[in-house]
Parts: structure tokens; sequence; C-alpha cells
């Protein structure tokens, strides 16, 4: 006997349940698919050209054949020094952008020396308490030349605050700095959980923060709308597009009511999603989505520029759908889904590391995730024309599925009083928290085969993950050695009069904040008094506890 | 299953803000009977541990994704102790390496969970503890 068939006797000996034989006929938002989709099944008349409204077959007339997606790998872990060498260590691998992890304290806006803090120091990103620490980072980078991205949200006015200042110490005019700070908020409430002011605070500081770096560093993404973590929360991929779409519309409306120009900030207005498994449903969310988001720009706020009308969006591509059971089939889950994204016409991907589900990335693991983006772009083909799905019976029919179910969750949410009243009443959350249960059921009970979870097992489930990723264990000191030296040596007294000011500017809705916080950075405030300061005037956000 | 009447507190500890294996896990212990308190986010070891004493809960459950779970865990255990509770069972659920399993139920940690288990074997094992 040789192995392949002693393999197949043991997977067919431990397999408990019989998987079905057939595939699901409905799709995991709950679209009931057709055996066939016949031509007559559609409209054609909705789709149009690449580059042109309502931009159903992508934002760019010619696709990536004008410039591939962008390759963002998410990293940044323990000091900002180990982080530092990642960043060089993937930049000259061939990652053409930086993905920042904050830990949870610089998240939350606790400093790492605070009781809250300092289990979590350095543990899910990087620690970047104060300027010294950004510095240390960017250290030999050259932040007018790379496009970095932050996934920050409650404390993102800050990071991006310590970006410009980072700018400024290194000689590089603000203007040239490009990236994006996930900046969304709204969704933190529901899903992440980052939050730290009320909903109408942080509604303003995200306005400013938008509204600041529409002037400043016009090149600057200040917002990504993610629907990400909300699909990883439990909802659907409609479900997903349509929360997004409409935290899209309550910022959109908020910057308004702030004075913006239309015209000018909604051409900077960024999305991020996740991609699971669902080939088809995935690739038809992001054309439906973009059709969507033009449509609601040009009916309901007259928006003519087609720059203003486009929906550019990152993806992220593993999360939730990821298992720790047999866990090197992950990378066959990410390089599916990675295509997903690119025929989804996706601006930039990141790829998880197959080992993601239950650890930080190895180097190793971090890697394979890299290659997987880059056979996918230079070795399969798919890039080479734009929308190659486009004009599939079956593409076309879906992603008018996928469009009608979008509009009905936005609807639903609007007839409740809009996102800001469901959030504040704990509605939205309580929604996705049933949808998590449900689809655990699903998986539970066999109803969704998920291979090696809950079909195909076999024993030792988790044997070959290799090498295992270990976080220093001095790293948590070093960065508190490192706080207590800048509080030392900084100059208290800029430091009082900077947090001083943005304190009265926080209570004159009519002020701009960024300026203020850019002044604490350059006095090397830490996030920790910053955040204080703020919660000082305007208190914190009270979680309605429901389920 | 015995769980009818059984008080139990879900806790979030830490800064992580992931709470849907949290929500789903109330949830599932709710509908087999249990009275279910869920703490809602970033609560420190002290409060829970004092939560779970006024509020004289049969078991904690922690659920923690962020890898800071020994810390965490480590330091409610000596809150309880503190609190002369130690007799009120721990279960830990989250993203918890396979390798630190060991570490946590020697600490005293009566069960761990993570997501590839089903519900169903969660509540068994819950169950089977609080029975015990």
């Amino acid at each position: 006997m040789n192995s392949d068939q002693k393999r197949k006797t043991k997977l067919d000996l431990t397999n408990e349940i019989k998987p079905p034989n057939v595939p699901n006929s409905c799709t995991p938002s709950g679209i009931e698919v057709p055996v066939i989709v016949t031509p007559d099944m559609v409209d054609f008349s909705n789709v149009g050209d690449p580059g042109q409204y309502p931009f159903t077959r992508g934002i760019f007339e010619s696709g990536f054949r004008g410039r591939l997606w962008t390759i963002r790998q998410y990293s940044g872990f323990g000091t900002a020094e180990e982080s530092n060498q990642r960043y060089k260590f993937l930049l000259e691998q061939g990652q053409t952008g930086l993905s920042v992890a904050l830990d949870l304290p610089t998240q939350c806006g606790y400093d790492p020396i605070d009781p809250m803090a300092r289990a979590e120091v350095g543990k899910v990103g990087v620690s970047l308490s104060n300027l010294a620490e950004v510095e240390l980072l960017f250290d030999g980078i050259d932040v007018g030349g790379i496009s970095t991205s932050f996934t920050i949200n409650g404390t993102a006015a800050i990071s991006y605050a310590m970006y410009c200042a980072v700018a400024d110490n290194k000689g590089v005019p603000r203007e040239k700095l490009t990236g994006t700070i996930q900046n969304d908020i709204l969704k933190e409430y529901v899903a992440r959980g980052t939050w730290i002011f009320p909903v109408k605070p942080s509604m303003r500081l995200i306005a400013d923060t938008i509204l600041f770096s529409n002037e400043h560093t016009p090149k600057f993404n200040a917002i990504s709308i993610a629907g990400a973590h909300v699909r990883d929360a439990g909802c659907t991929a409609i479900e997903e597009m349509g929360y997004t779409l409409a935290n899209g519309l309550a910022y959109t409306d908020e910057l308004i009511r702030r004075g913006g120009d239309v015209e000018k900030f909604a051409r900077r207005l960024s999305f991020f999603f996740y991609v699971h498994m669902d080939f088809f449903e995935e690739i038809c969310k992001f054309r439906a989505g973009r059709r969507l988001w033009a449509k609601l720009m040009k009916e309901r706020y007259n928006v003519q520029d087609p720059k203003a009308q486009m929906f550019r969006f990152g993806v992220v591509c593993g999360g939730s759908s990821l298992i720790g059971a047999q866990p090197h089939n992950n990378i066959v889950r990410v390089g599916t889904e990675t295509m997903a994204a690119v025929l989804g016409g996706a601006q930039s991907i990141f790829t998880c590391a197959f080992d993601e589900a239950f650890q930080i990335p190895t180097e190793h693991s971090a890697e394979i995730a890299l290659r997987t983006q880059q056979i996918i772009a230079h070795e399969s083909g798919i890039a080479r024309t734009v929308d190659p799905l486009g004009g599939s019976y079956y593409v076309e029919w879906l992603t008018d599925q996928m469009e009608s179910g979008m509009a009905k969750t936005i609807e639903e949410i609007e007839q409740y009083g809009g996102v800001e009243k469901a959030v504040e009443d704990g509605w939205l959350q309580m929604k996705i928290a049933k949808r998590a249960s449900e689809r655990k059921q699903a998986s539970d009970s066999g109803k969704n085969v998920i291979v090696g979870q809950n079909y195909f097992r076999r024993e030792n489930q988790s044997e070959g993950v290799g090498e295992i990723f270990k976080l220093d264990p001095k790293a948590t000191a070093n960065v508190i050695a490192k706080y207590e030296h800048v509080l030392d040596t900084r100059n208290s007294s800029e430091v009082k009069k900077s947090l001083a000011a943005l304190e009265a500017a926080a209570l004159d809705d009519k002020k701009n904040l960024i300026p203020y916080l850019i002044d604490c950075c350059h006095a090397y405030a830490t996030v920790g008094e910053m955040i204080s300061t703020l919660k000082g005037k305007w208190g914190e956000f009270q979680e309605p506890v429901r389920f | 299953m015995t769980l009818l009447g059984k008080r139990i507190l879900i806790a979030k500890p830490g800064l992580d803000g992931h709470d849907v294996g949290a929500k789903i896990i109330a949830l599932a212990l709710r509908d087999a009977g249990a009275d279910v308190i869920y703490t809602g986010l970033r609560k420190s070891p002290v409060y829970i541990a004092r939560v779970a004493v006024d509020e004289d809960v049969d078991a904690v459950g922690l659920s923690i994704l962020s890898g800071s779970h020994k810390e965490i865990v480590f330091q409610t255990l000596e809150c309880l102790n503190e609190l002369d509770a130690s007799d009120i069972k721990i279960f830990v659920g989250g993203t918890i390496p396979q390798q630190d399993y060991e570490g946590l139920i020697a600490a005293g940690v009566s069960g761990v969970f993570t997501a590839e288990m089903t519900i169903d074997d969660v509540l068994l094992a819950i169950d089977k503890e609080l029975t015990a």
C-alpha cells in the first residue's frame, strides 16, 4: 500500500458523518440559485462599461492592466523596533504598501503602564503610545515614498496626527503622505469594540480627520469604511455590504452637516471588506456594492464627478473563514478568496497567513501569504483583462440579487431610525449576535460543510503547524522603559500647554481638533493623556449590553 | 442536562473587543435554561471576580482573543481566591493555542473552549463540571 492510499483509508475511517454529495443550492446570504441561469433572467442594461457609471465592471477603464492591486500585508507586533525590522523585510520582498497593526492599549487609548493595558502591551500589534515610538517604527523608511495603512479607529485621529508629525520631523511635506487610517467608529460599536467616546463626539472627530486630511494630505484616505468586522462577527455578505454602505451614508451626512463638499470628500472615501469562501457570492458582493454606492451618490446627493461616485475598496482574505483544524488547508482557502477579490476588482488585498486562526503569523507563514498574491497576480493570468466575468449570465444575475438585498438592508436600518440610533440602542449588535448563533448552528449541524471541522476530520488535526511564533517576553518591559524615558525627558510645560489647548478646542464644535492633536504629538504627549483629556469633556460610550 | 437554574457569568476581560463567541455562548446557555449575566466589554479581573461573588454564580466564562489569556486568567483566579470564591468554576474560550491548555488547567481552569468545538460539546462540558 502506498502512502496515498493509507491516507485515504485513514480519512474515511475517522469521518463520522457522511458529507452531502451535491452542492448546497442556497448561497450563505440565503439566495436560492437556479440550476441554470438563462439570458432572459438578467437585465444587461444595468451593467455598463468598466470605468463608467454605475461601475459594475470596475472603476478603471483598463482594470489591472493599468496597475495591479496593492499587496498589503497586515503586520506589527511587540515593539516598534521589531515591527520596523519586519516592515523592512516585507518591503525588500516586494510588498508595495505597509499595514500597521496596533496593540489594544494604543487602540483603546491607554498608556502601557495603565492597569487596564499591561497584559495587552504589544500583543496584537505594535505599541505606539507617543511620537518617539512612531519615529522608531518608521526609522529608515521613506514615509513620503510608501503608502501606510493603520488599522485604528477609536484613536485614529491621534495615529493620523502622529504620522503627520513624523513626516514633519523627517522633513517630508505632509501633502506627499499616502495611506489609510480605518477611522470607522460606527462598526466598532457593533463588532470590533475599540470605541471610546459616545457616538456624537466620535462622529465629530472622524469628520475633523477627513476634512483636515482632504486639505493637508490630499492623497491620504482618512477613512476606510469597514464591513469586514461585522462580517466576521456573523452577518452575511449582503448584510456586510448593506451595513457598510449605510455607515458610509451616515458619514456622508455628517460631513455635509460640517460643511464638507461631497464632490470633494467623496473622492477619498474608501471601503474595506472580508472575503470569505463562497466564490461567486463574494465576487458579486463587490460588483453589486460598487454599483449601489455609485447610484446612492448620484441619486441621493446629486454627485456629478465620477471620481466622487467611485467605490474604492481593499479586502482581507481569511479571517473567520480560516480554521485551526488541518491548518495548511487555509492556504487553499486564502488562494480561492484572493481570486474572488481580484475578480471583484479590489484595489488592495491583504492575505491572512494560514496559522492566523490561532496565532500571530511566523515569518514563514507570512511569506506564503504574500507569495499567494504574487502567484495569482503574475502566474494565473486572471488580471489580464478587465472584469473577465462581466456578462456571465450567472454573475450578472447574482449581482442583481445581491444589490437588491443590500438596498433592503439599508432601508431596514433607515426605517429603524438610522445607524447612530441602531448602535446606541444595541439593536444592530443584537441582530448580529443572532446571526452569529445561526452561523455556528449551521456548521455544528453539518448544514454548512467546513472541511476538517465538521467533515473530513482526522486524528491530530492541528499537527503540522511547524514553527510557533514567540513574542519576545521582554517586549513589554522594553516598551514601558521607553515610555518612562519619554516622560522623563520631554518638556512638560509644552505637554501641559498642548493638552490644555486640546481641552479647550474639544468644547468648541466649530474647531477642527487635528492641528491640536498634532501639537500634542510634537510635544510627546501620550495617547493616554490625549484620550483622557477628551474623555474629561466628552464622557465615554455606555455599551448597551443586550443579547 | 442540568444547566437549568445554574447561574453563569460570561465576561470579556481586558481590551479585546471580539464578543461574538461570548454572545453565542451566552445565548446558548440561556436557551439551555441557565441564568446568564454578560458583563460587556473591557472588564478588569477585579471587577469580574467581584460581580461573580455578588451575583453568586456557579461559573464564570472568560472570553479572550487577544493572546493575553494567561495573564488575565491567572489574575482572575487570584482575585476569586482573595474573595474566598475559588469554588466558582472558571472556563476560558477564544483564541487559545493548544500548548497553553495544560498550563491553564493546571492553574485551576475547568475547561478551555475554542471556535472549532460545537456548542453542544461546550454545553456538555460545562454541565459535566458543574454537576461533578
